[in-house]
C-alpha cells in the first residue's frame, strides 16, 4: 500500500504535509497582493484620490480605538443590504481602508457598526457618549471610559508612528520630492498634513482647531479619539460615482 | 508498581508532561473566570467599573488568550509530548533542556500576553492582539518545540509514524506558517512595543482570518484530533475503527481548511471569488470532520457499555458528538445566505463555543483524565467527582449555546426586520435591550463550564497528592 511510504518515512510526511496546508494561502491570499480590482480607484473629477491617509491627531486616535479594543464589539465594514444601507450608509469600499493599517473590519457588532459614523453625531456627543455611554443611550452595555478626556495625549513619538507607517507603504513625506507627489496625488491642503516633519506642530493644530474635547487647554486623548470617529467612512462622496461604479471591482 | 514508575520515568521523561499537565489546569481555570467576568460585563455593563484594565475590550484578548494558548496550548504540549514518546518508544528530542525551555518559553508568553493585553498592548488582530516582542518569542519557542517533536519523530523505534502524530505534527507547522505571516508587522522603533502591521485593508483582512479560521482548524481541531487519535482508543480498549479513513480525512482536512477562512468575510470589500472559494471549501470540509468524528466514535463499536460505566469514556465522545455538531453548524453558517445573517451576531460566538467548549475543552479534560493517573503512578481520587463535572460542563455547554442561538438570530433578524412603511422596525439599541435575558443566562452557562474545571482541578490536585505520597512511600520502603 502506497501511504505506508509516507508513514514510514518522515521527510515525506513533512513535505507533503506543507505542499497541503500552502496551497489554499497560495492561491487564495497571495494573489490579492498584485490583482490591481481588490481595491477600487476611488478619484475626484479632477484626478485626485479622495481616501487620504490619517492625519497626525487621528492616527493617535485610532491609535487609542485599536488599544480600548473597540474592534471587539463595533465592525467598521457596511455589507451590502438594504437594512444596513438604511442603518449605516453605503456599503464599504476596499478603498476606504486601504491604508488602515492593520485593518478593522471586526467581526461582531455587539455595538453598532462605526464605518460611516463620521460626521452622524456632534463632537460632544462623542465626548458625553464615551465617558458615559448610558448617559446618552440607556439601553448600552459599553464601559465607561471616564480617562480619555482626564488623560493628556503622548504626541512625543508621532514622527516614529508616522515613519513606521511609511514603512509599511502608506505615503506619508520626508523628502520635499514625495510631499510634491502627495500634492499631485491628494491636495495641497491634504499633502500639508502627510509631511511627517510637521507631524507635532499638525497634530496640535487641528486638536486646536477641532477642540473635540471642549476643552482648549490642553490636548487629551479624548481629542485623538473624537477626530479618528469623526472621520471615518467621510472621505469618499458618493454622489460623484454612478451606482453600478463600485460593483464592477468585486 | 514502584519499579514500573522507576523504569517508566527512565525510558520517557514525564516531567515536562506533568508541568504542563498542571498549567493546564491552572490557565484553564484562569481563562474561564475571565470568560465568566466578561460575560457578566455584557449583561451588567457596571462590572466594568470604569477602570480601564479591565475593560471588556481588554479582558477578552485575556480570556481568548488565556484558553486558547494556556489551557489548549499546555495541554497540547503536554499530550503530544506524551503521546510522541510513548508512540515512538523513546524519550524527547534534545534532552530534558530544549523541552524545559518550551515550558518556560510558553509560560512567560502566556504571562507577557495577558499583562500586554491589560495594559493596552494590542496589535489590533483578534486572537492575535500580541505585539512584536512576544510574536518573536513564541516564533523562538515554537521553532524548538518543532525541533523537539521532528527529533523525536526522527528517533522513534517503531518503523511506522502513529497517526495522532501526523495530526500533532500538521498543526505544529501550520501554526508556525500562520503564525509568521499573519504578525508581520513595523515597529515603531526598537524601544517600543507599539507596531504597525505590514499589510492593510481587504489584504490585511484575509491574512488575518487565513491566520484566524486556522487556528482553529489547527490548534484546535487537527492538534486535538491527535489527542483524539491517540486517548480514545486507549481508553476504549481498541485499535482505532478505520485506518483508511484516518489517511483520507487526515490529508483532505489539512488540505481544505486553509482555503475556508474567507467565509469570515463574507459580503465585505473583498472580492466575490475568494469568498466563493472559501464557502465552496467549507462545504467541503463536512467531510474530513465528519470522517474524524465518525472514526472516533466508531472506535467505541462493540464497547458501548463503557458510556454508561467510564465518565472519561463519556467525555471523549460528547466531545466529538459536539465536534460534530459544530463542524455541521460552520459550514452552514458559511453559506453566504445564512452568513448574512447570522455575520455580527452572538450566533458566532454560539458556534465558536460549541467547538471550543464542547470539542476543544471536552476532549482535553478526557485526556488528562486518561493521562494525570498514569503520569503520577496512581489511581484517579473520585471518579464520581469526574462524573459531576461531566455533568457540570455538558449543562454549561448546552446553557451557553443555546443562549447564543437565540440572541445571535434574534439580532440579526432585528437588524433587517423592516416595518410597513419600508423603514427599519428597531433601532440598534432595541436590540442591545432584547439580548440582556441571553446575555445572563450565557454567564450563567459559563459559570457551569467553569464550576466543573475547579471541580477537575480539586480532584486532579487530590489525585497528584495522592501519587506523590506514595510515591515517596515507594521510595522509603525501597
Amino acid at each position: 500500500m502506497k501511504h505506508d511510504k509516507i508513514e514510514r518515512n518522515l521527510g515525506w510526511l513533512l513535505v507533503l504535509t506543507m505542499l497541503a496546508i500552502s496551497a489554499g494561502g497560495l492561491v487564495e491570499v497571495v494573489p490579492l497582493f498584485f490583482i490591481k480590482e481588490t481595491v477600487e480607484v476611488v478619484k475626484t473629477a479632477d484626478g485626485k484620490d479622495m481616501v487620504r491617509p490619517y492625519s497626525p491627531l487621528e492616527i493617535r486616535g485610532r491609535d487609542i480605538y485599536i488599544r480600548e479594543g473597540c474592534f471587539l464589539c463595533h465592525s467598521q465594514m457596511i455589507r451590502p443590504f438594504r437594512d444596513e444601507a438604511l442603518r449605516y450608509g453605503h456599503y464599504s469600499l476596499a478603498a476606504e481602508s486601504k491604508y488602515d493599517h492593520p485593518f478593522q473590519w471586526g467581526s461582531k457588532r455587539t455595538g453598532p457598526d462605526l464605518a460611516r459614523v463620521g460626521g452622524k453625531y456632534s463632537n460632544d456627543w462623542h465626548v458625553q457618549h464615551l465617558t458615559a455611554p448610558r448617559s446618552m443611550v440607556p439601553e448600552s452595555v459599553m464601559p465607561n471610559y471616564p480617562w480619555l478626556i482626564k488623560t493628556n495625549l503622548d504626541t512625543s513619538d508621532i514622527e516614529l508612528r508616522m515613519r513606521a507607517l511609511r514603512t509599511t507603504g502608506v505615503p506619508y513625506s520626508v523628502s520635499k520630492a514625495e510631499y510634491d507627489n502627495n500634492v499631485k496625488q491628494f491636495g495641497e491642503d491634504v499633502a500639508k498634513t502627510l509631511h511627517i516633519p510637521d507631524a507635532e506642530k499638525n497634530l496640535v493644530a487641528q486638536a486646536q482647531a477641532g477642540n473635540y474635547d471642549n476643552n482648549k487647554d490642553n490636548i487629551s486623548e479624548m481629542d485623538a479619539l473624537v477626530a479618528y470617529l469623526q472621520v471615518l467612512g467621510t472621505m469618499v462622496d458618493f454622489k460623484q460615482f454612478d451606482d453600478d461604479y463600485f460593483s464592477k471591482f468585486r | 508498581m514502584a519499579t514500573a514508575s522507576v523504569v517508566s520515568s527512565e525510558q520517557y521523561n514525564y516531567d515536562i508532561i506533568r508541568k504542563f499537565t498542571i498549567m493546564t489546569l491552572v490557565w484553564g481555570a484562569v481563562g474561564m473566570l475571565v470568560g465568566v467576568y466578561i460575560a457578566s460585563e455584557l449583561a451588567f455593563p457596571f462590572l466594568n467599573f470604569d477602570i480601564p484594565y479591565i475593560t471588556f475590550g481588554r479582558l477578552r484578548p485575556v480570556h481568548t488568550g488565556a484558553v486558547i494558548f494556556g489551557f489548549g496550548g499546555s495541554a497540547l504540549f503536554a499530550t503530544s509530548y506524551y503521546v510522541v514518546q510513548r508512540t515512538c518508544q523513546t524519550r524527547l528530542f534534545g534532552g530534558d533542556g530544549l523541552a524545559n525551555f518550551t515550558f518556560w518559553g510558553w509560560q512567560t508568553i502566556i504571562v507577557l500576553a495577558a499583562l500586554g493585553d491589560v495594559l493596552g498592548h494590542s496589535q489590533g488582530r483578534e486572537y492575535a492582539e500580541m505585539e512584536w516582542p512576544i510574536d518573536l518569542l513564541i516564533e523562538v519557542v515554537w521553532v524548538v518545540y518543532m525541533v523537539v517533536f521532528i527529533g523525536t519523530l526522527m528517533r522513534r523505534k517503531q518503523p511506522h509514524i502513529y497517526v495522532a502524530n501526523w495530526f500533532y505534527l500538521s498543526f505544529i507547522l501550520a501554526t508556525a506558517l500562520l503564525h509568521t505571516f499573519n504578525n508581520l508587522a513595523v515597529p515603531i522603533s526598537l524601544f517600543s512595543i507599539k507596531s504597525y502591521s505590514l499589510f492593510s485593508g481587504a489584504q490585511d483582512a484575509m491574512t488575518q482570518w487565513w491566520y484566524g479560521h486556522n487556528a482553529v482548524g489547527f490548534f484546535l481541531t487537527a492538534a486535538f484530533l491527535g489527542m483524539m487519535y491517540y486517548f480514545v482508543p486507549k481508553q476504549a480498549g481498541k485499535p482505532v475503527y478505520s485506518y483508511r479513513l484516518s489517511i483520507v480525512h487526515f490529508w483532505a482536512l489539512s488540505f481544505m481548511y486553509m482555503w475556508a477562512g474567507a467565509h469570515h468575510l463574507h459580503w465585505t470589500a473583498i472580492p466575490d471569488w475568494t469568498s466563493t472559494l472559501a464557502a465552496t471549501f467549507s462545504i467541503m470540509l463536512l467531510l474530513p470532520s465528519w470522517g474524524g468524528m465518525i472514526n472516533g466514535i466508531m472506535t467505541l463499536s462493540g464497547a458501548w457499555d463503557k458510556l454508561r460505566t467510564d465518565p472519561i469514556m463519556r467525555f471523549l465522545i460528547v466531545a466529538l458528538s459536539f465536534y460534530g455538531m459544530s463542524t455541521f453548524e460552520g459550514p452552514m453558517m458559511s453559506l453566504k445566505d445564512v452568513n448574512a445573517l447570522s455575520h455580527y451576531t452572538d450566533w458566532t460566538v454560539g458556534h465558536v463555543h460549541s467547538g471550543a467548549l464542547g470539542w476543544v475543552a471536552m476532549i482535553s479534560f478526557g485526556s488528562l483524565y486518561h493521562m494525570i493517573p498514569r503520569l503520577w503512578n496512581t489511581q484517579v481520587y473520585s471518579t464520581r467527582l469526574i462524573n459531576v463535572h461531566f455533568w457540570l460542563a455538558t449543562i454549561g455547554v448546552l446553557l451557553y449555546i443555546t443562549a447564543m442561538w437565540i440572541s445571535g438570530i434574534m439580532q440579526g433578524l432585528m437588524w433587517r426586520a423592516f416595518d410597513d412603511f419600508g423603514n427599519l422596525q428597531y433601532s440598534f439599541a432595541e436590540s442591545v435591550a432584547a439580548m440582556h435575558p441571553f446575555y445572563v443566562m450565557r454567564a450563567v452557562g459559563g459559570a457551569f463550564f467553569l464550576t466543573g474545571m475547579l471541580v477537575m482541578a480539586y480532584n486532579m490536585t487530590k489525585t497528584i497528592r495522592q501519587g506523590n505520597t506514595e510515591g515517596s512511600l515507594a521510595v522509603a520502603a525501597a
